[in-house]
């Protein structure tokens, strides 16, 4: 099972956290805080994979992002690693060419999408094609509703 | 700005977004957002009715502050509202702003959950989709309560959704593991492990991961998802790589559900069915001849693919650990990998032979790799690879190979990162004395160590080198020679003082015959680095001199000299000064005999597990370090290992270890707390815990008890009744509960159990405390007391149910109510059962409900008691004890102890003492006599 999910910048900033488990708010932010500093110390060309207390670390870098996911002991840590790549994939596609700034800007879209693909802590769904059609349903859903409020936003 | 913004752009918040990044400081971010939650709270409560739209907006911003790591006290409200719009954006939203901020014991839950149920009932799969994730996600008891039984019927429902049933079998997975207790098997159950044949993948997939929860806790209930687990890996292993279409990742077909079925099948042992099992075993034989196949893509993503399922298929080739050809063959694929030009393969197959290791067809097979292994502990640039490469070798290491690679990891200890040198230490430390043939050998290695990396040797490791050269006569002249020239040294680390300080105050004699060593070196040696250490090394090193005194008596005016000397007697250090004025005082006045009485050689050690592997395991952390080592390091010699472990153990002789460790070797007679015993060579430190001496004054509750555990140990050892067969019932802590009613009754790597009782007359209440030492939950979590025949008849003990999941780091509490009917002398068992990552923990413990417990005092006058004391006049209604007192004796004290203990005396004389008359005289301060009597009636004080 995952437990967690973290996507951080170079410098350390958090840009997502999904977590698969109740913990407080005070863990989650002890928790990004070992995780930050363990994986930015890491040299280039290192292996992905880190032991942390009884779990797994799996982390990888795509441009200015880290993507950090952490695995239950005796869980793959390969196939962690491209549930990660999967993610990028997705983001990568729907945003057209992701950058950080996408998912800083678009946050919650950058969770919902991550919501079709992982659920619970499991894969929930692995074909490119399933999730990009219900991201891209739902979007339609949302350009059909959203219109009737247009003028409204001027005064956001 | 934002590169795109598709669907609905909220423009309010990509501004604020836009000004919180522009802020230059940390002051201006809080500053702007404060600003804008003013401005949100004020809309909130505006008298204006927020349109949907608004509503959303706010609540999106809301939770981007809240991500920020800011608090959020307001908004909930407005986002459950959002949950009964009909509109899926807004829908969207709420939920998302429910997923993150609430937890599960919000009061709004039932406003949440109402939502819910209308979006379940909608039969609107995007809607019933967003309320299957949120019960997920939120995963509360009351959300569980509340849907726990609707799930079930979606995820088999023949008109549901292939999208809706993967969401439903993997929110049925997050509640199992929540609230297993409100997820019940049933008919449901056997339509599951169907959905293992579903045409969509999908679905497959998530019902794969809900299955495999699902029989890990009750594999039973599972067990006919074997076969169709088996046949769609070898449809999948089989096919060709466009069959599957967007299943198929990088040319590699299903990987995520390839790893998922091998998972399940770990859930197993290897199947009995003779056609299930070839088939098994061909899809395992194309797996790993996959992997010799040229790549189909020079993309890591493809070989991450191709060998996330071959890892998979190794384990479970380790986990079946049946079929010698496949161990063997992944063993050379692991080999191949261990030289590959990816570092995470190097890593992983590191990792996987440390498990291949511990099985006997493959032990000597990964023991080839021996040279690969150094060499990447050498050369590995990365500090966890090189772990992995120490694990390994530890892994691999037996009597053939123990000398080279306790000699590498010294030599690589030297430049070791620090991050892992204590461990190394550690690991050396053990294979030197688990493969010491001769003890000379482990004495330098240990000293070694100490030469190498003498600050991360931790206080375990010179305690147990000192143990071991106490228990070992052969090998005492030795260390005293070796530790004397290692003292040679200009600088040595602190450590070796402490232990050339013991050794030789020891054994300082076995080489004063050599002119080179006489007393006067060896004393001038260990002094002059006296004053280079800290206080407990001094308070060591004058316990070490007070030894000479009694070895050397020529050297007694030296020394008494150096006790006598300002810097000592004066020291500002309280237990240095106290030390150097009671050995002076005690060379001066004592004669020669006493003296010899008082430091006589240290009594050899009784054994238990060793502290060093128990610091092993506490740093790696439960279930890290294997279990070979709990078995062979159980060193009274009852606990076989499994064979299977180590193959060239079998015929070789009993391990040295054991011998060593003589456990019911007798104590000197001579021994009694005035020897002068480590425990006062450096009381400041925890000393005692190296030397376990049950005896020790510390104990305070131990004066009776010690006497009392001769006579009640040949008590019948109670029946376990119907519990668990196979689980040894554990009474380590038993004895300690005769006086107390409160305190740890069993301790492992994952369990604490904690007791805490009262009572009164008849009855008792105890509660039982359960703490989940790990980080992760214990599933199925039950316990029960179970009580022999007999004693039911004259024991009740009445169960509180608990709950069935204990959390990581949580503690449990059960109540015991307990009803004494009748006398009894037999010992109910607790029974506790539960599943930690996969496998069933079975712990039965000894509970200390004991007769005395139910006593109660009676006022009489004198003349009744000894009326009633002389009606018993049969032999056998008497018994008398007299014995030594350990301590002064204070009455009131003694008093209460013997109220506690006394029905112990009962035991060896009958099966069930009901009334007993207690008379203890104190005889000339210490010595104590006590005279039971005991009736049968039952008339009597109890």
């Amino acid at each position: 099972m995952i437990r967690f999910l973290l996507l951080f910048s170079r410098q350390g900033k958090l840009r997502l956290q999904k977590w698969f488990t109740p913990i407080t708010e005070r863990e989650k932010k002890k928790i990004t805080r070992d995780m930050t500093t363990m994986v930015l110390s890491r040299q280039p060309r290192s292996c992905n994979f880190l032991h942390w207390k009884d779990l797994k670390i799996i982390y990888k870098r795509y441009a200015s992002l880290y993507f950090c996911l952490a695995i239950e002991n005796g869980e793959n840590e390969l196939i962690a690693l491209e549930v990660i790549h999967r993610y990028v994939e997705l983001l990568d596609k729907y945003f057209g060419n992701v950058c950080e700034l996408d998912i800083i800007f678009n946050f919650e879209k950058a969770y919902f999408i991550l919501d079709e693909f992982l659920m619970g802590g499991e894969i929930q769904e692995t074909s490119k094609q399933m999730v990009n059609r219900s991201i891209e349903a739902s979007d339609m859903l949302q350009e059909g509703d959203s219109s009737e409020w247009f003028e409204v936003e001027l005064f956001g | 700005m934002p590169a795109v913004s598709k669907g609905d752009g909220m423009r309010g918040l990509a501004v604020f977004i836009s000004d919180i990044r522009n802020c230059k400081s940390k002051e201006a971010e809080v500053k702007r957002i404060n600003k804008e939650l003013a401005n949100i709270r004020s809309k909130f409560k505006g008298d204006k009715a927020l349109d949907g739209y608004s509503k959303k907006k706010y609540v999106c911003k809301l939770l981007f502050i809240f991500l920020l790591g800011h608090d959020i006290d307001f908004g909930h409200m407005e986002a459950v509202n959002l949950l009964s719009s009909n509109k899926y954006t807004e829908k969207q939203i709420g939920y998302l702003f429910i997923s993150v901020l609430v937890n599960s014991n919000s009061d709004l839950i039932s406003l949440i959950n109402n939502g819910i149920k209308n979006d379940l009932a909608s039969r609107n799969p995007t809607f019933m989709n967003l309320a299957l994730h949120c019960i997920a996600n939120v995963g509360s008891r009351e959300m569980a309560e509340a849907f726990a039984s609707q799930i079930p019927s979606i995820l088999v429902a023949g008109d549901t959704m292939d999208s809706v049933k993967q969401s439903a079998a993997l929110c049925l997975l997050r509640l199992n593991r929540t609230s297993p207790d409100l997820v019940p098997m049933g008919e449901w159950t056997a339509r599951v492990v169907h959905l293992l044949n579903d045409q969509h993948l999908g679905v497959v997939t998530a019902a794969t991961s809900l299955i495999t929860t699902l029989a890990q806790k009750s594999p039973e209930d599972f067990r006919t998802s074997i076969s169709l687990a088996v046949a769609r890996l070898s449809r999948i292993v089989t096919s060709a790589s466009i069959d599957l279409q967007d299943y198929t990742y990088y040319f590699v077909a299903a990987p995520w559900l390839s790893v998922k079925l091998l998972r399940l099948l770990q859930c197993y042992p290897p199947p009995e069915d003779a056609a299930l099992r070839s088939r098994l075993t061909e899809c395992l034989e194309t797996i790993l001849n996959k992997a010799q196949e040229p790549p189909k893509s020079k993309k890591v993503q493809h070989s991450n693919a191709k060998n996330a399922v071959l890892f998979e298929a190794i384990a479970l080739i380790i986990h079946h650990d049946s079929e010698p050809t496949l161990l063997v063959r992944a063993c050379n694929q692991l080999g191949q990998f261990l030289q590959h030009r990816e570092t995470n393969l190097r890593y992983l197959a590191l990792e996987s032979m440390c498990t291949l290791a511990s099985s006997e067809f493959s032990h000597e097979a990964v023991k080839t790799h021996i040279d690969t292994v150094i060499n990447a502990l050498k050369t590995e640039r990365d500090v966890s690879v090189r772990q992995r490469a120490v694990d390994l070798l530890y892994a691999m290491c037996d009597r053939s190979n123990s000398k080279q690679i306790v000699a590498e990891m010294l030599s690589y200890l030297e430049n070791a990162d620090y991050s892992i040198r204590e461990e190394i230490v550690l690991k050396v430390a053990i294979l030197a004395e688990k493969y010491a043939v001769d003890y000379t050998w482990y004495v330098d290695t240990i000293l070694n160590l100490i030469r190498i990396a003498g600050d991360h040797v931790s206080e375990e490791v010179w305690y147990r080198v000192i143990q071991i050269v106490i228990n070992q006569d052969d090998v005492q002249g030795y260390a005293a020679k070796t530790v004397f020239e290692a003292l040679q040294a200009p600088a040595c680390h602190e450590n070796l003082l402490k232990v050339g300080g013991y050794i030789l105050g020891e054994f300082g004699n076995l080489i004063a015959g050599d002119p080179r060593s006489s007393p006067l070196v060896q004393f001038n040696l260990l002094h002059s680095k006296f004053h280079l250490c800290s206080v407990p090394t001094r308070a060591l090193l004058l316990s070490a001199y007070i030894k000479f005194i009694n070895l050397f008596p020529e050297v007694k005016p030296t020394i008494q000299d150096v006790l006598r000397s300002d810097s000592q007697l004066r020291n500002a250090d309280v237990e240095l000064q106290q030390r150097a004025i009671e050995y002076l005082r005690l060379s001066c006045i004592a004669s020669t005999d006493i003296l010899a009485t008082v430091l006589e050689e240290m009594p050899p050690f009784p054994e238990r597990e060793s502290s060093i592997l128990a610091k092993l395991k506490k740093k790696k952390g439960p279930g890290k370090v294997p279990d070979m080592d709990e078995a062979r390091w159980n060193v009274n010699g009852n606990t076989e290992h499994s064979e299977n472990t180590e193959p060239t153990n079998k015929s070789s002789p009993p391990s040295l270890v054991a011998d060593l460790l003589p456990t019911n070797r007798p104590r000197p007679a001579s021994y009694s707390p005035t020897i002068l015993s480590a425990g006062n060579m450096a009381p400041s430190h925890p000393f005692t815990d190296l030397l376990n001496m049950n005896s020790s004054p510390a104990a305070g509750a131990s004066l009776l008890v010690d006497v009392l555990s001769d006579l009640s140990s040949p008590a019948p050892t109670p029946t376990t009744g119907p519990g668990p067969g196979p689980t040894d019932v554990c009474e380590e802590h038993f004895s300690r509960f005769v006086c107390k009613n409160n305190g740890v009754i069993f301790e492992n790597q994952l369990l604490q159990i904690g007791l805490k009782s009262e009572y009164r007359q008849n009855l008792g209440r105890i509660y039982v405390f359960y703490g989940n030492k790990t980080s992760s939950q214990f599933l199925s979590f039950s316990s029960s007391v179970t009580s022999s025949d007999t004693l039911k008849t004259q024991l009740n003990v009445h169960t509180m149910p608990v709950d069935p999941t204990v959390e990581g780091g949580a503690q449990l509490q059960q109540i015991l109510n307990i009803e004494c009917l009748s006398d009894f002398s037999d010992t109910p068992v607790l029974n506790v059962q539960f599943r930690y990552g996969g496998t069933l923990q079975n712990i039965a413990v000894k509970l200390p409900v004991m007769l005395n417990k139910f006593f109660q005092p009676t006022e009489m006058t004198s003349e009744d008691f000894f009326q009633r004391w002389k009606q018993l006049g049969v032999p056998q209604q008497e018994v008398q004890t007299i014995f030594k007192a350990q301590h002064p004796m204070d009455t009131d004290v003694t008093n209460a102890k013997v109220q506690k203990t006394a029905s112990l005396y009962l035991k060896p004389l009958c099966g069930g003492g009901v009334g007993l008359i207690l008379k203890c005289c104190n005889v000339s301060g210490f010595t104590t006599r006590e005279t039971l009597n005991r009736s049968f009636n039952g008339s009597l004080n109890l």
